[in-house]
C-alpha cells in the first residue's frame, strides 16, 4: 500500500462545505432565539454626554437594550493576553461597551436584543447618543508627538509599550563601507475572511451551563478569557467553533461582542445570536499591519552585510487586542535579520494608541513586515554597490552547514538549505535568460521587472517556557487524543482549531499512515471545548508542527500498547513483533500475523490481555515543542509595467518553499497559493485608509480592493525538503509563508521594472496612479 | 446591512407595474435584478416602502434583431446579452461590454434595463448605448414613448425616467456600411466597475475616410458622456493610427472630472485619452 503520508488526498472537509452542509455559527438556529445588534460609534473620539434608549426599548419586538453602564460590573473588561516583558506595557481597561468615551469609529456603545435581526437593526436608529466630539489622532507618529490628543488619559504620549531586542550594532556601523538608510510603511490591512464574525449563546438556567458558538481560531483560549470576563467557571462554559470560514488572525482575539451575547443570553434566559455584517467587519474587527519602520543596514562593498538597526512605530489602534503586542515585538522584532548572516542587529519597537480600530495578527503577523524590510534593504544595498540582487543574497544567506544557527537576536534557526531553495527558484525562472530578455524589451519600451524574496519565518512557537519568557499569557504546547474504537475506526481529537486549512485531511493522513488503515477510517474532531480537553488553537502556522506532532505521538502510544497485545496474541516476545502495512507480524515467520483491527477488538473484549495491560485503546499526548520551526524559501515575481497608464501585470510567480516533509502536496500548494495572493494583495491593491477625523474611507468592497483570481497568472510552485530536526514528523508550517514572502518579491519586481525611471522605492499599495506619476514625470521631461 | 421593512408587490404586466407605481406615489421602486437596488436598501441609502417586482414579466425579456436595429428587452440579463449569437454578430461591442460587467452572478441577475435606469456613472452599458445612439422605450401612465440615451441619462444616478415610468426595452441601431466597434475598460480593482470605459464606433466610406464616429465614455467623469470633440476630429479623416492618436487627445474635453481615493481627476483625464485611443484602434474597420 502506497503511503498516505505525502499523498495528494483531496480535502475531506470540502464536500461538506461546498454543498452547504457545513455548520457555521450563523447556521445555528435555536428555539426562542433572539438577535442582537450593536450600536457603534460614528466618531473616532468623543465623550458620551448621554444615551437615551427609551424609544428603542419601546419598539415592538425589542426585548432589551444594554448600554455600557448597564453591563459595567457584570461583563468584565476585554483583556490583553500577550504582554512582552520589559516593555513597560500599559493595558488601559477596555470596557465591553463604551462608558464615558468612544475611542474609534466602530467602538461599541449599546446593544439591542430583539425578536428579529431586522427589528434589532431598526432599533439602533432609535438610540439617541449625545457626543462631545474630541480631537482625533490616527497616525502613530503624530500620536507620540508632544501635545497630541490622548486616547487614554492615563497613557502619556499614547505609548502602549516600548520594546527592544539584540545588542548594540555600533561595531558593524563603524566597520561599514556602505550604510543604507530607509523608511518603510506597512499600510493597514483588513483581514476579510469570507465568513464574518458571529456568536450564538445558549444558557441553561437549570444547570448553569453556558454554550457559546463563536467564530474563533482558538476556542479554548476563548473559554479561558470569557470565563474571566463573564464570571462563569470553565467547566460550565462550552465554546464551539467547528466550521469557521477563515480567520487570517482576526478570529484569534476575544471581542466584546461575544461576551455581550453570552451575557444577554444569561440575562434574558433565551438564546441570542449576533452576526457581524461586512460594514461592521471593516470597522469593528481587528486590522493588520500599519507600521512605520526605519531601517539601517551596514555593509561592505563586496556585498557583505554587517549589521542591522530597525526601529518600528506600530499603530495598535484604540485598545490592545488579545495577541496584538506580540506581533510587532516577538513576531517582527526577533526576525528582522531574515535568512542572512548578519552579525549585529538591534530592534526597537514602539506600540502606540490611536483613534483607530485595534490591530492584531493578520496572516504572517510581524514576519511579513520583517521580511519586507530586509528584502527591500537587500535590494537597495545591491543597487548601491552595483551587484545583482541574487548575488547579494547568495553572499549573505546562512550556509546549510551552519545550522543550527544562532542569530544576534537570540533565535536558534533549526535547519535550512537556503542556497538550495534559491538555486531551485533560479533554475525554474531561468534567471540569466530572463535578465537578457529584460534588456531587450527595455530597448523596445517595455518595462519588465524581476523581484526576489528569500525568506525565513518563525512558526509553531514553543516550548511553553519560551512562550512565558516572551510574555504570551498561555502555553504553546498542543494536545491530541487518538481513540481507536472497537471496530478499528479512529477518532482523533486535536486542540488546534483548523478553520479552512485542511487538517481534517492531513491529520487523518498522519494517523492512517501510522496505523496502516484507510484514511476513511479516521475522523478528526476539533473546535469544541466539551469534546477536547484543552488546546491552544490555530494561528502562527502551529497547527501541523505542534498539533500534528501531538497526534503522531499519541498514535505511537496507541501502537505501543497494541504491539503488546499483538505479541500476546501471537505468543511471542514484543521484540519479535514488527508492524507494517496494518499487520503485526512475527519477524522471520511469514504468515504469522494479526491485523491491526483484530488487535483493537481484543483490546476492548479484554478476554485475553497480557498481564498488567488495561482494556481499551486510546492515548493522549501533550506535546510541547522543543524549538520554534523555521520554514524558508525563495520567491520570484516577474511583472510588467505599462508606462502609459501605470498598470502592473504579474507575468510569472515562482515559489520555492521548504516546510520539511510534505504531508499533502495539494493542501500545501493551496496554502502557498492563498498566502501568495494575500501577500500580493498588500503589495498592489489593499490598504485601509483613515481620514483626519478617523473615518475609515475604505469601508467596503467597493473601495477596499481584495485580490481576485483573475488578477493572477498560474503560480509555479516547488519544494525543497529540509526536516525540522526537533520534532517527530520533521514538519514545519506552511500556512503563512506565501504572505510573508510575496509582498517584497512583488515590490522588488516593480521597482526593478522602473529602474530606467530612476526609481529606488515605492510605497504600497502600488496603485497605477502612483506608477503613472513616475513614468509620466519622465515623459514630460 | 439590514434593510428597513418594505412591502412587496408582484406586477402582473407592465401596465400593472405602472399602475402600482402611480398608486404608491413615489414611495415605490421597481425591482429587476436587484443587484443595484438591494445593496442600496441594505445600506439604508434608500428606503422605499414598496418594491414592485417585474422579474416575472416575460414580455420584458428577450432579444430581437431586425435589419436596422437590435431590440433588447429591459429584463434581459447581462449574461444573455454577452452570450447572444445575434448580438455577437450584429453588435459585438455590446456583447463585449456585457461580458465585462461584474462577475458571473452579477451578469446572471443584473439586467440591461436596470443598469440604464439606475444610471451608475461607472456602469458599463451607458458607454455602449451612447456610442450606438440607443433609444429607450418607456411606458408610463400616458402610454409608451421613446427617448434617446443622450436625453435619458441626466447625471449620476439621475435619469429622465418619470416617477411612474418603466423601461420596456432598448433599441440599438446597427450602424450602416463598413463599420466596427470596440469597448475598452479599466476596471476598478475593488468594485470591478469602470474607472474608465470607452465604447467606440467607426464607419468608413469607400475612400477609407471616416464617415461616422461615435465615442461614449463612462466611469471617468461624473456622468457618462459622448466625446464629441473626439468624434469631430475623426470625421472625414483617413481611418488610421495617426488620426486616432490625435483625436483621442480630446477625450477629456467634455465631462466634469473629480478625483477619488483611487484615481485623481488628472489621472482620469489621462486614462480617458489612452482608453479612447485603444478603443478606437480596435474599432478601425
Ligand atoms: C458585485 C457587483 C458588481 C457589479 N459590477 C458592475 C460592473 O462592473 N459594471 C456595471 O455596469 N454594473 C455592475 N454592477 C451592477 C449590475 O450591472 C446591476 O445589475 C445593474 O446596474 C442594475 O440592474 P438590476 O436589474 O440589478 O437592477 P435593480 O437593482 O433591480 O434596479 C436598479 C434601479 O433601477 C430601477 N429599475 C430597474 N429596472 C427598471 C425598469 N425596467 N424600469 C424602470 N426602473 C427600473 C430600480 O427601481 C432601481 O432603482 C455590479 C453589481 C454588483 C452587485
Amino acid at each position: 500500500m502506497a503511503s498516505v503520508f505525502g499523498a495528494a488526498v483531496k480535502r475531506r472537509e470540502d464536500p461538506r462545505l461546498i454543498t452547504g452542509n457545513g455548520r457555521y455559527t450563523d447556521d445555528i438556529q435555536l428555539p426562542g432565539m433572539l438577535y442582537a445588534a450593536i450600536l457603534r460609534s460614528p466618531y473616532a473620539h468623543a465623550r458620551i454626554r448621554s444615551i437615551h434608549v427609551e424609544k428603542a426599548r419601546q419598539l415592538p419586538g425589542v426585548v432589551a437594550v444594554f448600554t455600557g453602564s448597564d453591563v459595567a460590573g457584570k461583563v468584565g473588561p476585554i483583556p490583553t493576553a500577550w504582554l512582552p516583558p520589559n516593555s513597560g506595557i500599559k493595558t488601559p481597561a477596555h470596557p465591553p461597551l463604551a462608558v464615558d468615551k468612544v475611542r474609534y469609529v466602530g467602538d461599541g456603545v449599546a446593544m439591542v436584543v430583539a425578536e428579529s435581526r431586522y427589528i434589532a437593526r431598526d432599533a439602533l436608529d432609535l438610540i439617541e447618543v449625545d457626543y462631545e466630539v474630541l480631537p482625533v489622532v490616527v497616525d502613530p507618529e503624530k500620536a507620540m508627538a508632544e501635545g497630541a490628543p490622548l486616547v487614554h488619559d492615563d497613557v502619556p504620549g499614547n505609548v502602549a509599550f516600548h520594546w527592544e531586542a539584540g545588542g548594540d550594532p555600533a561595531p558593524a556601523f563603524e566597520q561599514a563601507e556602505v550604510v543604507i538608510r530607509h523608511r518603510f510603511r506597512q499600510q493597514r490591512l483588513v483581514p476579510n475572511p469570507m465568513e464574518p464574525r458571529a456568536a450564538v449563546a445558549q444558557y441553561n438556567a437549570g444547570s448553569g451551563d453556558m454554550t457559546l458558538w463563536v467564530t474563533s481560531q482558538n476556542p479554548h483560549i476563548h473559554r479561558v478569557l470569557l470565563s474571566n470576563i463573564l464570571g462563569i467557571p470553565e467547566h460550565k462554559l462550552r465554546i464551539v467553533a467547528v466550521d469557521v470560514g477563515g480567520g487570517f488572525g482576526c478570529k484569534i482575539p476575544c471581542y466584546a461582542d461575544e461576551a455581550l451575547v453570552a451575557f444577554a443570553a444569561r440575562e434574558l434566559g433565551r438564546p441570542v445570536k449576533w452576526t457581524e455584517d461586512r460594514r461592521e467587519h471593516f470597522l469593528a474587527t481587528t486590522h493588520g499591519r500599519d507600521e512605520v519602520i526605519d531601517a539601517e543596514l551596514a555593509g561592505k562593498r563586496d556585498g557583505t552585510m554587517l549589521g542591522l538597526r530597525v526601529r518600528m512605530v506600530a499603530n495598535m489602534g484604540a485598545y490592545l487586542s488579545t495577541a496584538a503586542p506580540g506581533v510587532p515585538t516577538i513576531l517582527f522584532g526577533l526576525i528582522t535579520v531574515g535568512p542572512y548572516k548578519i552579525p549585529y542587529a538591534h530592534t526597537e519597537v514602539y506600540g502606540v494608541f490611536t483613534n483607530t480600530t485595534p490591530t492584531d495578527a493578520y496572516r504572517g503577523a510581524g514576519r511579513p513586515e520583517a521580511t519586507y524590510v530586509i528584502e527591500r534593504m537587500a535590494d537597495l544595498f545591491a543597487k548601491e554597490i552595483g551587484m545583482d540582487p541574487v548575488e547579494v543574497r547568495k553572499k549573505n544567506l546562512i550556509p546549510a552547514e551552519e545550522f543550527p544557527y544562532t542569530t544576534p537576536l537570540g533565535l536558534q534557526y533549526d535547519s535550512g538549505n537556503y542556497h538550495g531553495a534559491l538555486q531551485k527558484a533560479l533554475d525554474m525562472l531561468d534567471y540569466d535568460r530572463l535578465r537578457k530578455e529584460q534588456e531587450q524589451l527595455r530597448a523596445q519600451g517595455r518595462y519588465i521587472g524581476i523581484g526576489w524574496s528569500t525568506y525565513v519565518e518563525i512558526c509553531g512557537l514553543g516550548p511553553s517556557q519560551v512562550a512565558g519568557a516572551v510574555g504570551f499569557q498561555g502555553g504553546l504546547w498542543e494536545s491530541a487524543t487518538v481513540r481507536v474504537h472497537p471496530g478499528g475506526k479512529v477518532t482523533v481529537f486535536t486542540g488546534t482549531s483548523p478553520h479552512g486549512q485542511g487538517e481534517e485531511t492531513t491529520f487523518a493522513q498522519i494517523v492512517a499512515d501510522r496505523f496502516g488503515i484507510p484514511i476513511e477510517d479516521v475522523e478528526v474532531v476539533h473546535g469544541d471545548t466539551d469534546r477536547i480537553a484543552m488546546g491552544w488553537g490555530t494561528y502562527g502556522s502551529r497547527t501541523t508542527p505542534v498539533g500534528g506532532n501531538a497526534i503522531a505521538i499519541a498514535a505511537d502510544r496507541v501502537l505501543e500498547k497494541a504491539r503488546k497485545i499483538a505479541a500476546h496474541m501471537l505468543e511471542v516476545a514484543e521484540d519479535d513483533v514488527e508492524f507494517t502495512g496494518g499487520m503485526f507480524k512475527v519477524k522471520g515467520v511469514p504468515g504469522r500475523q494479526v491485523k491491526f483491527q483484530d488487535v483493537v477488538l481484543q483490546a476492548y473484549l479484554a478476554w485475553n490481555l497480557p498481564p498488567g495491560v488495561e482494556p481499551g485503546l486510546e492515548a493522549q499526548a501533550f506535546y510541547d515543542p522543543v524549538n520554534f520551526c523555521y520554514p524558508f524559501g525563495a520567491h520570484a515575481c516577474v511583472t510588467e509595467v505599462d508606462p502609459e497608464t501605470g498598470e502592473i501585470k504579474i507575468l510569472r510567480y515562482v515559489a520555492v518553499d521548504d516546510c520539511g516533509p510534505v504531508i499533502n502536496p495539494m493542501i500545501v500548494e493551496g496554502q502557498v497559493h492563498g498566502g501568495v495572493v494575500q501577500g500580493i494583495g498588500q503589495a498592489l491593491w489593499e490598504g485601509a485608509v483613515y481620514d483626519d477625523e478617523g473615518q475609515l474611507v475604505t469601508g467596503s468592497f467597493m473601495d477596499y480592493a481584495m485580490p481576485k483570481a483573475r488578477f493572477f497568472p498560474k503560480f509555479e510552485t516547488a519544494h525543497t525538503v529540509t526536516p525540522a530536526p526537533h520534532n517527530p514528523l520533521g514538519v514545519k508550517g506552511i500556512g503563512e509563508t506565501g504572505t510573508i514572502a510575496a509582498t517584497p518579491a512583488v515590490v522588488n519586481s516593480v521597482v526593478d521594472a522602473l529602474r530606467p525611471f530612476g526609481v529606488t522605492d515605492l510605497e504600497m499599495p502600488l496603485t497605477p496612479e502612483k506608477i503613472w506619476k513616475i513614468t509620466h514625470g519622465r515623459e514630460a521631461r | 446591512m439590514i434593510p428597513s421593512a418594505f412591502a412587496y408587490e408582484r406586477a402582473q404586466s407592465v401596465r400593472d407595474a405602472v399602475r402600482l407605481l402611480e398608486s404608491h406615489q413615489g414611495e415605490a421602486k421597481i425591482l429587476s435584478g436587484g443587484h443595484s437596488l438591494i445593496p442600496l436598501l441594505k445600506l439604508r441609502l434608500t428606503s422605499p416602502s414598496v418594491l414592485i417586482d417585474i422579474g416575472g414579466l416575460s414580455e420584458l425579456r428577450g432579444i430581437s434583431a431586425g435589419e436596422d436595429q437590435v431590440v433588447v428587452g429591459a429584463l434581459t440579463t447581462h449574461a444573455e446579452v454577452a452570450n447572444s449569437p445575434v448580438i455577437k454578430e450584429k453588435l459585438p461591442l455590446l456583447a463585449e461590454a456585457a461580458r465585462q460587467i461584474g462577475d458571473l452572478q452579477v451578469r446572471n441577475r443584473g439586467t440591461v434595463g436596470g443598469s440604464l435606469a439606475h444610471a451608475d456613472p461607472a456602469s458599463d452599458l451607458p458607454a455602449v448605448a451612447l456610442a450606438l445612439d440607443a433609444v429607450l422605450t418607456l411606458e408610463g401612465p400616458d402610454g409608451r414613448n421613446e427617448i434617446p440615451i443622450g436625453d435619458f441619462i441626466l447625471g449620476p444616478l439621475l435619469t429622465a425616467l418619470g416617477g411612474s415610468d418603466v423601461v420596456v426595452s432598448i433599441s440599438f441601431p446597427i450602424p450602416k456600411g463598413r463599420w466596427k466597434g470596440a469597448y475598452e475598460k479599466y476596471p476598478h480593482p475593488a468594485s470591478g466597475y469602470a474607472v474608465v470605459g470607452v465604447a467606440a464606433v467607426l464607419a468608413v466610406d469607400g475612400g477609407g475616410l471616416i464617415r461616422e464616429a461615435r465615442v461614449g465614455i463612462t466611469g471617468a467623469a461624473d456622468t457618462p458622456y459622448r466625446a464629441r470633440e473626439v468624434e469631430a476630429a475623426l470625421i472625414g479623416k483617413p481611418a488610421d493610427e495617426e488620426t486616432i492618436r490625435q483625436a483621442a487627445e480630446q477625450a477629456d474635453a467634455e465631462g466634469s472630472f473629480s478625483g477619488d481615493l483611487f484615481a485623481s481627476a488628472d489621472y482620469r483625464r489621462h486614462l480617458c485619452k489612452v482608453y479612447a485611443r485603444r478603443a478606437l484602434a480596435r474599432a478601425l474597420p
